[in-house]
């Protein structure tokens, strides 16, 4: 560990791979994995956990978060932790999706992973845009908002409107645990990191699925710089998919 | 036989009972006729063995539920028909370059489309051609019988696990709807190699990654002829067909399940008349039996292809045998009524038969 890191008051979590990534400057994928792997070292599972990686940024997941990780295709993430959940029953599976994957292609992988309250965590990352592919319309684009595939911004005649998911899924019995957070100040970072933990506590702790989503900011496809992207964070995407817990079941209440 | 051993059972529960016999406690699918036996048979039997049936909410979700839990290192099936096996390509791809194990059953349906629910070998490209995206084969076993339909799937898990791939079981709607009886004794099979790859928690060990995408130059090359060698030795080893009445044989009816199955007693009514007819009955369409059917070729043999489709099998069979040999085709694809009789293919033999 390098002489910095050691003066840090919070060193690298364990299950955090000592390497620079590959994300953009002011992307927020880097503290989003961080911040799962902080989750994983606070139950202690690194050795018993399983990642299901996706399509899109994220798919270099096991680049950096140490588990054993299988590389899902696009949009089923859900449906490849189902399977590897069930065959590991005194295992933890986690995904780690993007708004393409999780709310446009894997729509139906992620509603019904709900529905059935699979025992796993979902970190599902909401930036408004397909990153990897070069910044088109997603499911969460917001109105109005320009994109490569929505030159004149999105209009919902046609394409429809952005996609809350916590909403959706809230009003599912399935799910233990559905909140949102974002990561573009120190209070809200602080508050991700707690539902991050709650997400995981929700499978670890009471054998449910546990579903958070954090808003990030894409400043490369967005055409800005890192510190206007968090601004737009803060005055576009929050007003629009408002952050808190939509959904705690501390018990397995369908039983 | 054992005559213990020896039950009266329906194709599509063979294949299903046949899966408990080979130790696979996983089984993730969707409804779909002419194979629905298969997932009720194992919701009814799973609970009871401790093992996990899951009624997904798609083909698409059943074929990656099945990437996970093969990732995991567990045998693992699912099953379907046309349409649904449609669905699964992008995840079989997926596994196949991944190199997950898992056992893939088609009970074909007719189509293009939603066709209808009759006997059909309309697969037969999707299931030796690779069927999903990508520069990879998975090998394909074509049942002709109930006793195939068993003997195939513990087979399959076999091949499956012995080499990291996803295996095709090609049966038809004939082969699944009908019942025989099955001698169910199960096969013995050489030791597997270790699971030093599988995703199960590193555990005092450094993580791993079951995965299929390579960026790094020359990397997916290096994989794809990795993928390519081990089916090169899938051909060398597996390679599997069946010869019935050849050795004097002047006229060779090449067909696959069921057609198969009946050309037998067409052979057996032109042998009677003294026709000197025979049958090469690919066991493995993929990988193909192509030395054999080079062989006859070589011997001036002339050849009746049969099935049911408008000629895919053919296809490998004029590959194998050259362009020189004789080969006359008898297809009957898709739909209710169009399952050849033993009459049918009769007449289609003397029509064949050489001088």
């Amino acid at each position: 560990m390098s002489e910095t890191a050691l003066k840090l008051k919070n060193p690298r979590p364990e299950s955090l791979c000592d390497v620079p990534t590959h994300f953009c400057p002011g992307c927020n994928h880097g503290i989003i994995h961080r911040l799962v792997a902080e989750a994983i070292d606070h139950f202690g599972i690194r050795e018993r956990t399983v990642g299901a990686a996706s399509v899109g940024c994220s798919v270099f997941l096991y680049n950096y978060i140490k588990t054993d990780v299988v590389e899902a295709p696009h949009g089923r993430a859900p449906a490849v932790a189902t399977g590897l959940r069930r065959a590991l029953p005194d295992k933890y599976v986690f995904t780690y999706q993007g708004d393409g994957d999780l709310a446009a292609i894997g729509t139906a992988e992620i509603i019904h992973a709900a529905n059935r309250g699979e025992k796993m965590t979902v970190v599902f990352v909401n930036n408004t845009t397909y990153g990897m592919t070069g910044g088109q319309m997603a499911p969460t684009t917001l109105l109005g908002q320009v994109t490569t595939t929505s030159p004149y911004g999105r209009d919902w005649h046609g394409a429809g409107y952005p996609m809350r998911m916590c909403e959706i899924l809230a009003v599912m019995e399935g799910p233990s645990f559905v909140a949102r957070a974002a990561v573009n100040k120190p209070a809200n970072l602080k508050r991700a990191r707690k539902l991050i933990f709650q997400a995981f506590e929700a499978q670890v702790e009471r054998d449910g699925f546990g579903f958070v989503e954090v808003l990030s900011a894409c400043p490369t496809d967005w055409g800005m710089t890192p510190a206007r992207a968090m601004e737009r964070v803060a005055e576009e995407m929050i007003p629009y998919f408002p952050l808190g817990v939509f959904k705690d079941k501390k018990e397995a209440e369908h039983l | 036989m054992d005559k213990k051993k020896k039950k009266l059972i329906k194709g599509n529960d063979a294949v299903a009972m046949a899966a408990i016999e080979a130790g696979c406690r996983y089984y993730f699918g969707y409804p779909i006729t002419p194979q629905s036996e298969i997932p009720e048979y194992l919701s009814r039997a799973f609970p009871k063995l401790g093992g996990v049936f899951l009624q997904a909410e798609s083909e698409v979700a059943s074929i990656n539920m099945l990437l996970g839990a093969g990732s995991a290192g567990v045998k693992v099936m699912t099953s379907s028909s046309g349409p649904g096996i449609s669905l699964m390509q992008e995840g079989i791809s997926y596994m196949a370059g991944s190199e997950v194990p898992g056992v893939i059953v088609n009970v074909q349906r007719s189509g293009p489309g939603l066709g209808g629910i009759s006997p059909s070998q309309g697969d037969y490209f999707q299931a030796t051609r690779g069927g999903g995206h990508g520069d990879y084969r998975t090998p394909a076993l074509a049942p002709a019988s109930v006793q195939e339909m068993w003997d195939h799937t513990i087979l399959a898990f076999d091949l499956s696990q012995r080499y990291r791939t996803p295996v095709i079981v090609l049966a038809d709607a004939m082969l699944g709807q009908m019942k025989e009886a099955v001698d169910t004794s199960a096969p013995e099979f050489p030791p597997l190699p270790g699971k030093d790859w599988i995703t199960t928690g590193a555990e005092g060990r450094d993580p791993r990654v079951v995965k299929s995408l390579y960026l790094g130059e020359g990397e997916l090359e290096a994989h794809c002829w990795k993928l390519h060698k081990k089916f090169l030795e899938i051909k060398d080893k597996e390679t599997r067909f069946e010869r019935y009445k050849l050795d004097d044989a002047e006229l060779v009816v090449v067909a696959f399940g069921s057609p198969a199955r009946i050309s037998k007693t067409s052979i057996d009514r032109a042998r009677s008349e003294g026709k000197k007819v025979g049958l090469l009955r690919p066991i493995t369409i993929c990988p193909f039996p192509e030395d054999a059917i080079a062989e006859l070729a070589d011997a001036g043999k002339t050849f009746l292809v049969t099935e049911l489709s408008t000629g895919q099998l053919l296809e490998d069979v004029r590959m194998s045998a050259g362009r020189k040999a004789k080969i006359n085709f008898y297809g009957r694809p898709n739909g209710a009524g169009s399952l050849p009789t033993p009459d049918d293919i009769y007449h289609e033999i003397m029509e064949a038969y050489p001088g």
